[in-house]
């Protein structure tokens, strides 16, 4: 089945496929944001525990889409993994330490002996779940403004200094942080999250005092999403993009570059606008106490936005990490994929992505069928 | 030795990967074997209907929640340390050592995540049997885990089922069952996983044991060790068989890590097997080699060529044969080696300059090269060899690869015994009054955690300085960075990881201590 098509239509499958994995992540980040919210709508130890069981029972699946977006880009693209990672160190591993910091609070928070304290391990969370987001933000920002590095495969075979990938700025991805259009896919990515986090909220807490913060949240949240998401679609839409010339595999700067993709692609464009839609239509059905399933509109919505984000990083010959060190080392989707044998083998893998969103899908609504409150968590026996 | 390489940056880099792994290596082998146990008791409640069946798998489903957190947080930075720190290693053969990975988290991070959901809160909403399907499922889930890590560990330790790409200056896998069915990860499988079953067996043994001394939960107690000891002993019998079979290979694919197993410097037909010694700290020799003797020790004879080659009489060359070499054996020099790795290597970069300034013809013959039956087998072959310069660097640390196996193995025999000791016991009703015993046990946890690190240290200590088996020494696989940064980061892991561990060693005591009443509500 997958034997027939061409390398590129697989580099393409899987850039669909990082795209879709990178736009679950994103979605599910709601965990991240909820976490930044736990003393805002939570003012008495009790509500604070629904908050946090209710999270609680989620956080698991934004970290295991995490990794398996980490290992599916190792797997599909391996010289972005190599890159990146070894290149703009200093965020990935803040980012890891976030995240490492979060799989053990909630376990480790309420138990007696935890030795920091609850505070400690809800300190933890506010961190994964700030610092967390917007350094992700920041880092998928770099996929359209670039970032200072070089790769030479010819160094392999060098008598010194054989790495093949070098990242040409001392402070190792820090300074992504020095750029506003960074920050601010980074800050809309943080208030979108704890905008989600919210209208999740609504959907599951069944706290009438926690509900009835939550409809001030949600406006005070929206607001800087919504300023800092058009300062970086607006700007990205108006800066020159990184484009590949698919005959010469050559990289140059074209203005409107991702603009032109947008409407060059007309798919991803309904997509982007209807995805932009369902994120608002969620927020104000919510904000207007329309419905409590709000979530349910913006959750895809995000999804639909931000796998149209990494369409035009990526499709219609553009180079999806861009180096403004050395152009020509910019990583494209074809010359920075594993090798056809790979990509098909994974290709195969792929098709239980499916299956396993219908088990998460059953199992989820097994033990979600009825709304967090005080009593659901006393009768509950394993409680965060 | 390395003089063109940043040696402080290596070594960095190394201490990151051997802390985090060290660490993650604590918690796993819990969760791969408490939840087969976990599995097996909620079986025996669903088909019984035995209520003190199901406050048992609560409790030991408590003891698996707190380990299983911080497995989790340790396991995310091993993934990503692949880039971080090892960038050019991640290029190398990221083609065949990524798709494992990528599956590891498609296939099995899922279903152990999803599952575990259930297990924790599906008690009062699921019926029990999907409760126990769930149960299964994250067993397997976990387990499934650790089947594809180990194909990429496997590969890297065995490297089959590829070819180098010398254009993009990798290796590209070329049969993916040659990589997943190769016999060293089968091997590495089950030998793995099996020890986890053992750790698990014992924690669950020695925790019993200390309630039976405390008079307490005795019900609780007598019916997990029985559970456990009869898991405890039919793993272990699994992995000293797979003991066997992992040595063969080893033998086979890593022979310097084998002669540095045994402390054997010079090679010898009819080689004994050293079951106990004593090794003096190392002088060096007229070459410089550092040389550690093995003075006091308990020899089997013959038993290491016969586990090795199958032959009581064969040839088992020690570290002086393979780094010297040794005509008679026709094993080559590790000097002919790295000779045949430079020109491997000198050849990939002729090629390439042969490409850059318009030459097709070289280009073309050059890059033939690497898809040649003969070059292959004795250059490329022998690519990494050419990172290197000083033969002595082929050895491993000997001593901590030898006390280390030695360890592992003793302990292992000794597990066993204990297994078969509590289940006639436990099967007789006399374990109350054995005080002496139930102690052991009880002492026998930190040993269970011994043994298993100790595992870990003969995998990949013995293997240095390969990341990738004499295709990619570690000098060339690290990433670009500081040494000065890998410094921190190593400091911060190593902070936050202890004082992570701490917490759960205190959180797990507390449960222990208050037992299943709470565990089990």
């Amino acid at each position: 089945m997958f034997e027939t098509l061409s390398h590129v239509a697989l580099q393409e499958y899987w850039w669909a496929i990082m795209s879709l994995l990178g736009s679950l992540l994103v979605f599910l980040l709601f965990v991240q944001g909820g976490q930044t919210l736990i003393y805002t709508l939570g003012k008495t130890e009790s509500e604070r525990s629904i908050l946090v069981n209710s999270l609680g029972r989620k956080w698991e699946f934004t970290f295991t889409t995490l990794v398996t977006f980490g290992g599916a880009f190792f797997a599909s693209f391996p010289l972005f993994y190599a890159t990146s990672f070894g290149g703009a160190y200093w965020v990935w591993i803040i980012i890891l330490f976030c995240f490492v910091l979060q799989a053990v609070s909630y376990e480790y928070r309420s138990k007696p002996n935890n030795v920091f304290g609850p505070g400690t391990f809800e300190n933890f969370l506010f961190i994964n779940g700030a610092l967390g987001t917007v350094l992700l933000g920041v880092a998928v920002a770099t996929f359209f403004t670039g970032s200072k590095f070089s790769v030479d495969f010819a160094h392999i075979a060098r008598a010194s200094d054989v790495a093949i990938t070098r990242w040409e700025s001392a402070s190792h991805g820090l300074e992504a942080l020095l750029s506003f259009h960074n920050l601010s896919l980074g800050l809309s990515l943080f208030f979108l999250a704890r905008v989600m986090a919210i209208l999740y909220f609504m959907n599951n807490v069944g706290e009438e005092s926690i509900l009835a913060r939550t409809r001030k949240h949600l406006l005070i949240n929206a607001i800087p999403f919504l300023v800092f998401f058009l300062f970086f679609v607006i700007r990205l839409f108006l800066i020159k993009g990184y484009a590949l010339d698919p005959s010469s595999g050559e990289i140059s700067l074209e203005p409107y570059k991702y603009f032109r993709n947008l409407i060059q692609m007309p798919v991803i464009a309904v997509l982007f606008v209807g995805g932009t839609g369902l994120v608002l239509f969620g927020i104000l059905k919510s904000w207007l106490k329309l419905s409590t399933k709000g979530i349910w509109f913006t959750g895809p919505g995000t999804v639909l936005v931000v796998f149209s984000l990494f369409a035009l990083a990526g499709f219609h010959h553009t180079a999806y990490y861009p180096s403004t060190y050395d152009l020509q080392s910019s990583l494209t989707i074809y010359n920075s994929s594993s090798s056809r044998y790979t990509l098909t083998a994974m290709s195969y893998v792929s098709l239980l992505v499916p299956v396993v969103f219908a088990y998460i899908w059953y199992a989820w609504r097994a033990v979600n069928n009825k709304k967090i409150d005080a009593g659901e968590i006393n009768a509950e026996t394993h409680v965060y | 030795m390395f003089e063109n390489f940043d040696l402080s940056l290596v070594n960095w880099s190394r201490g990151q990967f051997a802390l985090t792994a060290i660490y993650h290596w604590i918690f796993v082998p819990l969760t791969l074997g408490i939840t087969f146990i976990l599995a097996i008791m909620e079986t025996i409640y669903v088909r019984t209907g035995n209520e003190e069946w199901k406050k048992i798998t609560k409790f030991w489903l408590t003891v698996f929640g707190i380990n299983f957190a911080i497995g989790v947080a340790t396991g995310i930075i091993l993934e990503f340390e692949f880039g971080t720190n090892w960038s050019n290693y991640s290029w190398f053969v990221g083609d065949i050592f990524g798709a494992p990975l990528a599956i590891e988290g498609i296939m099995a991070f899922f279903l152990e995540s999803t599952f575990i959901a259930v297990m924790f809160f599906g008690w009062n909403k699921v019926s029990k049997k999907f409760h126990l399907v769930s149960t299964w499922l994250v067993a397997f889930g976990a387990n499934l885990s650790a089947l594809w890590i180990l194909v990429a560990n496997a590969w890297m330790q065995s490297p089959v089922g590829m070819q180098f790409n010398p254009d993009l200056a990798r290796n590209e896998m070329v049969n993916f069952w040659d990589v997943f069915l190769s016999p060293v990860a089968v091997n590495k499988f089950i030998h793995t996983i099996t020890s986890g079953f053992v750790l698990a067996s014992l924690f669950v043994i020695g925790v019993s044991a200390w309630f039976i001394l405390k008079k307490r939960e005795l019900v609780l107690a007598k019916k997990s060790i029985l559970v456990a000891s009869i898991f405890g002993l039919l793993s272990g019998l699994m992995l000293v068989y797979s003991g066997d079979g992992s040595v063969r290979l080893i033998a086979r694919i890593q022979p310097v890590k084998f002669a540095a197993l045994e402390g054997l410097y010079k090679g010898r037909e009819g080689a004994g097997l050293i079951a106990l010694g004593i090794m003096t700290s190392g002088k060096e020799d007229s070459t410089g080699r550092k040389v550690y003797p093995v003075p006091l020790k308990l020899e089997i004879p013959n038993l290491l060529s016969y586990m090795a080659a199958g032959s009581w009489n064969a040839f088992i060359p020690g570290i002086n044969d393979l780094i010297d070499g040794n005509p008679e054996k026709e094993l080559l020099s590790v000097r002919e080696k790295i000779k045949r790795g430079q020109y491997a290597r000198e050849t990939l970069a002729r090629m390439k300059e042969s490409r850059d300034r318009g030459d097709s013809l070289t280009y073309r013959q050059l890059k033939d090269k690497f898809y040649d039956a003969d070059f292959k087998e004795n250059y490329f072959s022998y690519f990494g060899y050419g990172f290197l310069n000083d033969p002595n660097s082929l050895i491993p640390n000997v001593p901590l690869t030898f006390y280390s196996f030695h360890l592992m193995v003793v302990l292992g025999f000794y597990f066993l015994l204990l297994f078969i000791v509590f289940l006639l016991l436990v099967w007789k009703d006399k374990l109350d009054n054995k005080k002496l015993l139930l102690w052991l046990a009880v002492f026998t946890i930190p040993l269970a955690y011994v043994a298993s690190e100790a595992g870990w240290i003969v995998a990949e200590v013995g293997r240095q300085p390969w990341v990738v088996q004499d295709l990619l020494p570690t000098v060339a696989a690290v990433s670009h960075i500081n040494a000065s940064s890998v410094q921190i980061t190593f400091l911060l892991f190593a902070a936050i990881f202890t004082g992570l561990l701490i917490a759960e060693i205190s959180i797990m005591i507390k449960q222990i201590r208050i037992g299943p009443k709470e565990g089990g509500k």
